[in-house]
Parts: structure tokens; sequence; C-alpha cells
């Protein structure tokens, strides 16, 4: 039987690697998907927590569910701009690492 | 009946005034006609008035507040008002005659008989008023418009000063003088003349108050009258045309100072330690002014003193609780200080405008009729029976002897030193031989100069005997012990005037040097002085509160703050992103931990 606790677990998991990604890796494209992953992690909680926690009628509660389209759709978008500024960016300097990247450091 | 006649004595002038500044300001010769004629028609009404007590003037409302302020627009018409009416009237329309003579090529004409226009309608305003709002109106007006005549030749560096130390020195008292109406106004209620008068004698049991309140008043007749220690812009204002400071000194201005004590002496009697102060300060410049004018040079500043002196007897009248002996003495003061500031502006204007007397001399053969007036002048001036200013003085001075010794032996010197420099006036400008190519070659004034002084010289004479001055004035009651006060008074004039003959005779420069004298004990440098000073310590008090307060604290210390806190807060940005999104995610933890588990 696979419980509301394995579900968080594989979730901090995923949140975990993403999170590490971000912090860790050089490379602006795979920070970025290191986000999604963080992203994804905590719908898979959100999705989790809709099916294990039932409404006193036995229906699921549908609102996290919901909330996961949105974040979904507006994880889309962001990554539509990020990718728009790392093309742009790329453009100008020629490089993905965000090591080059500090022309606003003092 | 009639009741409005009082009113013309008022309007016409201010109409004329009006008219010349709007429309007739190009011509000059219709400008003059019109104020001529305006001071003519006050002067007019001024003598019908006079000679029929028994018109009342029409009596508007102007501010009614009510139950707390009430300004009527009213005019006094009682024997003091009427009598002032007529003089100032009479003595301005002979000085608007002169000035047809005196200014005749001036180019400044218009705006000239304009400003005097609207000098008489002021000072009538002073002498008719009823209500202490609408004198201080009137009292203002006259400072503004003697500004402006003071200071007519206004290109002249001398003549612009000049008016504005009078302006402002003025107004020094002023400030004074309205304290003191608002004080009046808070303790009675009211601001109309018969109206406060009956409430004073309610507050007899405030002495200090009403001490207070009679010096705040007084202070106005400082600053008008050019008592001590606001005399200085006196002596100055002769910068003016000569016709202006005949005008200012003899009847008008500096005369409405004393007026204006003898108008509110309900206010200024019930005070005796005003009384004294009053009186003092009136000795203090007479003597004062007598000494400066025995060094001075200048034949009309020797007149400006001697002007300061006798106000100054006026006002020691005033302070001696005599109101007769005072406006006797305004009386006839006006009517042989005019003819001395005329018969002066007619040598000077002979002598194509040279004022000092050392460049005169041997004056009387060249203008004969100048001479005789001026000499008539002078010794009304020095008290010389039987001319008018003897018998006005000797009624000071006997009410000095009576009521205060101290008060009378120094009046008396002044009278000697009355003489002393009246004498030694006519002496070096009318006697000897003429000392400068100009004083050789003058020749007598025309008519229109000539004839005010010959009226002149014949109200000054006369205008001092109880069959004329009756009709006019109350006079004060001489007492039995004063027959002794005319002796001594007589005794000082020969002794004055012998040493000044003496002195003075066949001289080419003056003998004598008192320097502290000659610079007027100082007043003026110490004014400079103190005023250099005063303002120095404020702008340095303002310059450091500018520079250290409000820019380097306000306005630096905010910018700088800001500017510091930036500094520090970049210290941060260290430009790694792994850097901060590892902080970032210890600030999420930190979050949690205290949200989560305390």
């Amino acid at each position: 039987m696979i419980t509301l606790g394995d579900y968080l677990l594989v979730s901090g998991i995923l949140f975990s690697i993403g999170f590490a990604g971000v912090m860790l890796r050089r490379n602006l494209i795979v920070i970025l998907m290191s986000l999604e992953l963080m992203l994804n992690a905590a719908n898979l909680s959100l999705v989790a927590f809709s099916r294990f926690r039932l409404d006193p009628s036995g229906l699921p509660n549908y609102n996290a569910q919901v909330f996961v389209f949105f974040i979904i759709t507006v994880a889309a978008a962001e990554i539509a701009v990020g990718l728009a500024i790392l093309v742009a960016l790329f453009r100008a300097r020629q490089t993905t690492d965000v090591k080059d990247i500090s022309s606003l450091k003092f | 009946m009639n009741s409005i006649l009082p009113w013309i004595i008022l309007l016409a002038p201010a109409v004329s005034a009006a008219v010349i500044t709007l429309f007739t300001l190009r011509w000059k010769t219709v400008s003059s006609s019109i104020s001529i004629a305006a001071v003519l028609v006050s002067f007019t009404c001024s003598c019908l008035i006079f000679a029929h007590s028994t018109i009342a003037a029409a009596e508007f409302t102007w501010i009614a507040i009510s139950g707390i302020f009430q300004v009527p627009l009213g005019l006094t018409l009682d024997p003091l008002s009427r009598t002032m009416a007529v003089l100032v009237s009479g003595i301005g329309a002979i000085i608007h005659i002169y000035s047809l003579g005196y200014m005749r090529d001036d180019e400044g004409k218009s705006r000239y008989f304009a400003a005097l226009s609207l000098f008489m309608f002021a000072m009538l305003g002073i002498v008719l008023a009823n209500n202490f709002v609408m004198l201080f109106i009137f009292w203002e007006l006259v400072g503004f418009t003697s500004y402006v005549l003071i200071g007519h030749w206004f290109y002249r560096d001398a003549a612009a000063n000049a008016a504005n130390k009078a302006f402002i020195t003025t107004r020094i008292g002023d400030f004074g003088f309205m304290i003191g109406i608002l004080t009046v106004w808070m303790a009675t209620g009211s601001v109309v003349f018969a109206e406060v008068a009956p409430r004073m004698s309610g507050l007899t049991n405030h002495p200090t108050f009403l001490t207070i309140a009679a010096l705040l008043i007084f202070c106005g007749a400082v600053g008008k009258s050019a008592q001590f220690p606001l005399h200085v812009w006196l002596p100055d204002a002769m910068e003016g045309p000569t016709p202006i400071s005949a005008l200012i000194h003899a009847a008008t201005m500096v005369a409405a100072g004393v007026y204006m004590l003898v108008r509110v002496a309900f206010v200024i009697q019930t005070s005796q330690t005003a009384l004294v102060i009053v009186a003092w300060i009136g000795t203090i410049t007479a003597v004062m002014a007598a000494l400066i004018a025995t060094q001075q040079n200048d034949i009309k500043r020797i007149l400006a003193y001697s002007t300061l002196s006798q106000l100054g007897y006026m006002v020691m009248a005033v302070g001696l609780a005599s109101n007769d002996a005072a406006m006797f003495h305004l009386f006839t003061h006006a009517f042989f200080k005019a003819l001395l500031f005329l018969a002066a502006g007619s040598v000077i204007v002979m002598l194509h405008h040279e004022q000092d007397i050392w460049r005169m001399g041997g004056l009387s053969r060249k203008l004969p009729i100048t001479f005789v007036t001026f000499a008539v002048g002078a010794l009304a001036l020095a008290g010389c029976p039987p001319f008018s200013g003897f018998f006005s003085k000797d009624a000071i001075l006997a009410l000095a002897y009576e009521r205060n010794t101290p008060i009378f032996a120094v009046a008396l010197f002044t009278a000697f030193l009355t003489a002393f420099y009246v004498v030694r006036l006519l002496v070096i400008v009318f006697f000897g031989k003429a000392r400068s190519d100009i004083a050789n070659e003058s020749s007598e004034s025309p008519p229109v100069m000539t004839m005010p002084l010959i009226v002149l010289a014949v109200l000054a004479t006369v205008a001092g005997f109880v069959f004329f001055a009756q009709n006019f004035l109350t006079l004060p009651v001489e007492k039995e012990v004063a027959i002794f006060v005319p002796v001594l008074a007589i005794v000082a004039l020969i002794v004055g005037s012998g040493l000044a003959i003496s002195l003075y005779r066949n001289r080419t420069h003056d003998p004598i040097d008192f320097e502290v004298l000659r610079h007027k004990f100082y007043f003026d440098e110490f004014y400079s002085w103190l005023i250099y000073w005063t303002q120095e310590l404020l702008a340095r008090v303002s310059a450091f509160v500018d520079r250290w307060i409000i820019d380097a604290g306000a306005v630096g210390g905010s910018s700088r703050g800001t500017w510091g806190i930036g500094a520090l807060l970049r210290l941060i940005q260290v430009g790694n992103l792994q850097g901060y999104v590892f902080l970032f995610g210890l600030g999420i933890v930190a979050i949690i931990y205290f949200a989560v588990f305390h």
C-alpha cells in the first residue's frame, strides 16, 4: 500500500535534487530545468494531498488539483520568458555560464 | 447744519492729488493751479467752520463689528481742531503759493504738487479725525507723503537716503503708537476720543497700565515730532525742497506729534510718571538740539535743529500738563518757522542752491525784503519781545518755573543757546562782507516768493499778542510769580545774542570748534554702529543656522545618510548566483523553522 508519506518522500527527494541543481550547476539551462523539477515536486505533493484528504462526502479535494493546473500554466509561461532571456543573453555574451554574468556586482 | 462742509476741507486736497496724478501730470501749470485751488478751498472752508462754531460734521459708519469694534468716519470739530485746521490750511496755502516760485523750473513739478496735496489731505485728516483708527491712518499717510516729498529729488543719493531715514525712523515710533492705540482700545473698548475720555477715569487703579499706555502713545509723537532719541531724521529731511522743509517743520508734520498729544491728553494726563517722562524727553530734546545748532554750518540744518529745540519746548509743556501753553507755542512757532524756512529758501534760491553760511555774508543789502522778514522770524524764534515767540516761550518758561525747577533751569539755558545760534546765523549770513562771488552777485527774489514772506512776517509779529491769539486759542493763564521769569528770559536773550555778536562779527570762519556738537553728539554714528552690529549678529546667527543646521544637517545629512546606507548594502552584492540561491534557501529554512517550531 502506497501511503501519503511515500508520495511526500518522493516529492521531497525531487525538490532536493532540484534545489541542489539550482545551487550547484553553472549552466543556466540546467538551472532552469532544476527549477522545473522543484515546481513539479510541489505539484506532486499537492496532488497527493488532494487524493489522500477526502471530503466528508467521499470525494477528493479538487482545490489542490486546480492549483496544480495553475502552477503548470504559470511555469510554462515562466520558462518561455526565462528561455527568451537566456537566448538574448547568449546572443550578447556567447555564454550561458552564471559565473560570467556578474556585471551588476559592486 | 451744513454737515458736509467739514468734509470738503478734507477731500479737496485728496481730489486734487487724484486728479493731478491721473490726468494732468504732463501739464505742470494746470497741476499747480489745481493744487493751489484745492488748498484755498480747504482754507476757505476751514475759516467758515472757524467762524461758525455750530457746524457739525456728518458722521458715517465705517467698521461695525457689533459690540466689539466700532469705527465711525467722523470729524472732531472743537476749538482745538478748528484752530489747527485754519493754521494748517493757511500755512499750507502760503507754502503752495511760494512753491510756485521755488519749484518754477523743476522737472517733477506736477508730482511735487500732487504729493503736496496728498500731504495736506493727510495732515488735515490728523487734525480732524475723531477716533484713533482714522488718526493712525492719516498719521501713516503723513509719513508716506513726507517720504515722497523729502525724496522729491530722488536721483540724489542724499535725498533718497534722507527720505528712507525719515520714513523708517518715524515708523519705529509709529509702531509703539499702534500698540498704544490697541492698548487703549483693549482697556476701554472704544477708539472714539469722545467715548474713550470718560472711560479712562475708570482705570485709575491700574497706574502701571496707564503709564505704559500713555508712553506707548507718546512713542508716536517721539517719532513724528522728532524727539530724542528718534530726532535723527529731521535734520536730514532738509534734503527735500525748501518749501517742504517749511511745511514739515512749521505747522504740519512735526507739529502733528504735539497736536496728537494734546488731542489725547486724556490718556497722557492719567499718569504722573508718564507726564514726567514726557516733560524730560522734551527738555532733553530742547537743550540737545540747541547745543547742536550752535555748531552747524548749513543754513537749513541750523533751522532744523531750532525746530527740534522748539518742539522740545512744546513737548515739555505737554509734559507739564499744560496743553494751552503747548498749543500757544505751536501756534506762534508755525508762523515764525514757516517764515524762517521760506526766507532761507529765498536766500538759497538766489544764491543758486548754496546752503553753507560761510559762503554767504553781507546779504542784508542784496536781499532787503528777505533780510527783514528773516530777522523778524529769527527774533521771534529767539524770544525777543514784542515778537510772537517771546510770549509763547515765556508762557512755557513760567509754567516750568511753577511746576519743575530743574526743567526751568534747562529751559532757560536753552533760551540762551537759542539766542546765541539765531544771532550767529543772522550775523554770518546777512552782515559783514560777502564771502563768495555768488553771494556778491545775488539779488532779491521775485514777488511770488517775497509776498508770502511779508504775510508771514506780519503774522509772526502779531501772533503772540493776546488780542490776536485769543481768537484762536485758550491762552495759558499767567501767574503773579511769573513776572520774574520774562526778566530772566530777556537777560538770557541779551547775553546769548551779545556773545554771538562779539564772537562772530567780521569772521570768515568759525572761531570755536566743538567736535562733539559738530557731529551732533555722534547720534548718527552710534545708530549706524548699533544697526551694523545687531544686523551683523543676526546675519551671523542666520548664516550659522543656514550653513550648519539646514544645509549640513537637514539637507546634507539625509543625502549622506542615504549614501552611507547604500554603500553598506552594496557590500553584500557579490554577483554569485549560487551564493544568492544558497542564502535564499537558508532564509526559507529559517522562516519555516520559526514558523513551524515556535
